[in-house]
């Protein structure tokens, strides 16, 4: 029986679904259907609509017309219970577990009626630890998951679904945490339950893996399904020209000679915030006219890396040189003094104040020395300011009076990109810079980061995605617990290798060779 | 009398444990509250209501137990009020909490006043006596120090281990602590976030409320104004010492009442005669937020503590 055979008896049915937020219609007369043991792949941009579409069909929200029929019943819309209790399980792109409880407690939370005296907890372990086995989703079921790493917590969330016996699931771009090596497991235990007879919906904007996994793609663009293809009858370019609405085109990035070293980090170790990984003994050199890939797992000291280069943290040995000159009393402030140009990871807490408005978050940085006459603020130039970045940029707002929590993050993105470059930095940070962009968005932060790279800035591009890594990267270290691999040139290395030191492997060859 | 003399008396640590009674009512409700996600500054309000509403009940003819109840009906109608406010209505619950304080401690003195308008000093009742347990009494040092105690007391102990039960071995209690600390995962459960920290707050307020009940049914015999003084936001910081636990919350409880109840000794110790006695009032306090800089670094705050839950909001 083929895919599309299977296809004739759904399993899920969404009919003329439609909702709006204000005036924005995040989705709009969108229907499908989903067979037994089928993959859908729904793909878009952000902002498409593909996540306001499952949550409608989860139930947490509720669709302002069209209806969810789960094998032929239908479903009682705003009620994520009766979506439960119908066999759909959703793994959340923001995973939904409490950190302070256990695995199992994660997994049997909302299982046991509230006024149930005891909780079952050693059948529940048994339960757990059969699903892990037949699904490969291996888990200590004791550990806190606090303590867990992305991947694991993500193993935790279909767990969660598989112990409802769910019947359907919904992943929500499920491998934008994950190493290659992670993936794979996933794509595996997909299978294994694609063989028993569920049915899967995953979303992403990843071309590849919708091409590896599915057998249908359904496209959403501006809330509305513009295509459906059967994947083997379609491509990578035809679906990327689909989900953009025309075709895209990544930045080149032509061969050039390294420029001069702008930072060097020797033997530079640094603590790390929380349970995060300090800096082991790192030793980096940024080289202007060049782009510095970061490859790595989350949490794996990017975040002691970038909190040295920005200037909020001191190593705590070793040495930090900038333009060859040692540096002693580190700032913040010091980092912008030597041009240092910040792209932090966390947009919306670090990189913006989220109630300010666009003029007030463009000149954050340097209020105080362009934008500052006699100590008062020369609003009139601020504004101005603003204003040229929003042109320049092309930051989609209303205005320069906005609030900046309003805008999506691709502009936020671009505004920030905007503030950075537009101080002429020698050196850049951009950390995880395109994280939640839509390809539009995204290309755009590249080509503006390549051009930088081509006016001889030395670029520090820190990101979890190994495809933009390679594709922008000169060099490429691999960050793994605080220790940095050895430096790799473009084009010398393959997924698989980098993968196997963003799981820790090649560092202890590394320390024992040195 | 020295030091040592103080700590090996049983009468110093059955003034401990009664001093403490109060707090570890009123701090398990502070607790089941926070673990939910919800913090209740309420508390000290509460505990006057609590106060009040378990003596007049008394004095107008229930007995001492219909008192309690009176009290944690009460607590509960006022835990209704900020619940109401600061889970489905999602105001600041700092401003509800104080808010809360003030109403509850202005009620209670007007309906004072409504109820015994020509009174000069409050009636007294007859409060709860000590029951000495058999045989654990007769225990040295520890019978007299924790076995001849109120009932109150004893159902102040008992109570803990029933809410670390409830917190760690029941689906509710697992609800309650995934509320406080992802109602997201509350939610995608088919779980009410709501209807959970409310129910939470609500219970809670009813343990804070029999907290001050102990005071003028267990304690005293009688009612006054400033009785509660402060023992609320003590509290509040009992829970943070108690990392958020049962069990440690009432060590810190206890911790917190012999330092109370060695002070009031120390003053009558000759040092008392030179030092001025306003720093032995002090040194419970400072002693607690010594302790508390030890305690608290390392302890896990609910990390959706004071954050408003909005169903379906982007």
């Amino acid at each position: 029986m083929t895919a599309s055979d299977q296809a004739q008896q759904p399993v899920l049915r969404l009919s003329n679904i439609t909702k709006r937020f204000g005036a924005l219609c995040a989705n709009d007369d969108v229907s499908f259907s989903l067979g037994r043991g089928e993959v859908i792949a729904l793909l878009g941009e952000n902002g498409a609509g593909k996540t306001t579409l499952m949550n409608i069909l989860f139930g947490q929200y509720s669709a302002d017309a069209g209806e969810v029929e789960v094998f032929g019943q239908r479903l009682a819309p705003g009620n994520p219970r009766a979506a439960l209790d119908a066999g759909v399980g959703m793994v959340h792109q923001h995973f939904t577990l409490a950190g302070n409880l256990t695995v199992w407690e994660n997994i049997v939370l909302g299982t046991q009626a509230l006024t149930a005296p005891r909780l079952r907890a050693r059948a529940a372990k048994a339960r757990i630890a059969d699903l892990s086995k037949r699904f490969h989703l291996a888990v200590d079921p004791d550990a806190k998951v606090g303590q867990l790493s992305v991947g694991e917590r993500q193993r935790v969330e279909i767990l969660k679904a598989l112990y409802r016996d769910a019947r359907i699931l919904i992943l929500d771009e499920p491998t934008a945490v994950l190493t290659p090596q992670e993936s794979d497991a996933l794509f595996a235990t997909l299978r294994e339950a694609i063989g028993l007879g569920l049915s899967v919906v995953f979303i992403s904007h990843k071309l590849h893996e919708v091409m590896a996994i599915s057998h249908r793609v359904l496209v959403l663009r501006h809330g509305r399904l513009v295509a459906e293809r059967a994947t083997a009858d379609t491509s990578h370019e035809e679906l990327a020209a689909l989900m953009v609405g025309g075709a895209v085109s990544s930045p080149k990035i032509a061969p050039m000679p390294p420029g001069p070293a702008l930072m060097r980090l020797s033997r530079v170790s640094s603590k790390g915030e929380g349970h995060a990984p300090g800096l082991q003994s790192v030793t980096l050199t940024l080289h202007g006219g060049q782009i510095t890939g970061l490859a790595g797992v989350s949490g794996n000291g990017q975040g002691a890396l970038s909190d040295l280069i920005s200037g909020l943290a001191m190593p705590s040995s070793g040495q930090l040189e900038i333009a060859g000159e040692a540096i002693t009393d580190w700032s913040p402030r010091r980092a912008l003094a030597r041009r240092i140009g910040r792209i932090p990871e966390d947009r919306h807490h670090t990189g913006t104040i989220a109630d300010f408005d666009l003029t007030e978050n463009a000149v954050l940085e340097t209020y105080a020395s362009d934008f500052a006459r006699h100590g008062w603020l020369d609003w009139a130039a601020a504004r101005a300011h603003a204003e040229a970045l929003i042109q320049t940029y092309d930051v989609r707002c209303p205005g320069p009076d906005t609030a900046i929590r309003l805008l999506s993050g691709g502009n936020m993105q671009k505004l920030i990109l905007g503030r950075v470059l537009e101080t002429r930095p020698r050196i850049i940070l951009a950390n995880q810079p395109v994280r939640g962009l839509d390809i539009g968005a995204l290309n755009y932060v590249h080509t503006r980061l390549a051009e930088a790279r081509e006016q001889g800035a030395a670029v520090l591009l820190i990101s979890e995605d190994l495809d933009e890594i390679m594709t922008l990267s000169d060099v490429i270290h691999v960050i793994s617990q605080g220790r940095l691999s050895p430096a790799f040139a473009r084009g010398t290395m393959a997924p698989e290798a980098l993968g196997r030191w963003m799981a820790g492997d090649g560092f202890a060859e590394v320390a024992h060779a040195s | 009398m020295d030091l040592i003399d103080i700590l090996t008396s049983a009468a110093f640590w059955a003034a401990a444990i009664r001093i403490a009674s109060p707090l570890i009512f009123a701090t398990l409700g502070e607790l089941i509250c926070e673990r939910a996600g919800v913090l209740n500054l309420g508390i000290e309000g509460i505990m006057v209501a609590g106060a009040f509403a378990g003596w007049i009940a008394v004095w107008a003819g229930l007995p001492l137990w219909g008192g309690v109840a009176v009290a944690f009906a009460a607590g509960m109608a006022f835990g209704l009020l900020h619940a109401t406010l600061s889970v489905p209505f999602g105001l600041s619950q700092h401003v509800v909490g104080i808010g809360v304080t003030l109403l509850a401690t202005s009620l209670t003195f007007y309906t004072y006043r409504v109820v015994l308008p020509e009174v000069s000093s409050p009636p007294k009742i007859t409060a709860f006596q000590p029951f000495e347990v058999p045989i654990l009494s007769q225990i040295p040092l520890l019978g007299p120090a924790f076995f001849a105690q109120t009932p109150l007391t004893y159902a102040a102990f008992l109570l803990v281990i029933v809410v670390a039960l409830v917190l760690y071995r029941t689906p509710l209690g697992l609800a309650v602590r995934a509320a406080g600390e992802n109602p997201q995962a509350v939610a995608a459960q088919g779980l009410s976030v709501t209807a959970i920290r409310m129910g939470a707050v609500i219970v809670g307020s009813g343990f804070m409320a029999v907290g001050g009940a102990f005071l003028t049914l267990s304690a005293f015999d009688s009612f006054f104004f400033d009785m509660v003084n402060g023992r609320g936001w003590i509290c509040i910081a009992l829970v943070v010492f108690g990392a958020w636990k049962p069990g440690k919350a009432l060590l810190g409880a206890v911790l917190f009442a012999a330092f109370d109840a060695l002070q009031i000794r120390l003053q009558q110790t000759p040092i008392g005669a030179v030092v001025p006695y306003q720093l032995f009032l002090m040194m419970p306090y400072i002693l607690s937020i010594l302790a508390l800089v030890v305690m608290s670094r390392r302890a896990e705050v609910p990390a959706a503590l004071m954050v408003t839950f909005n169903k379906g909001e982007r």
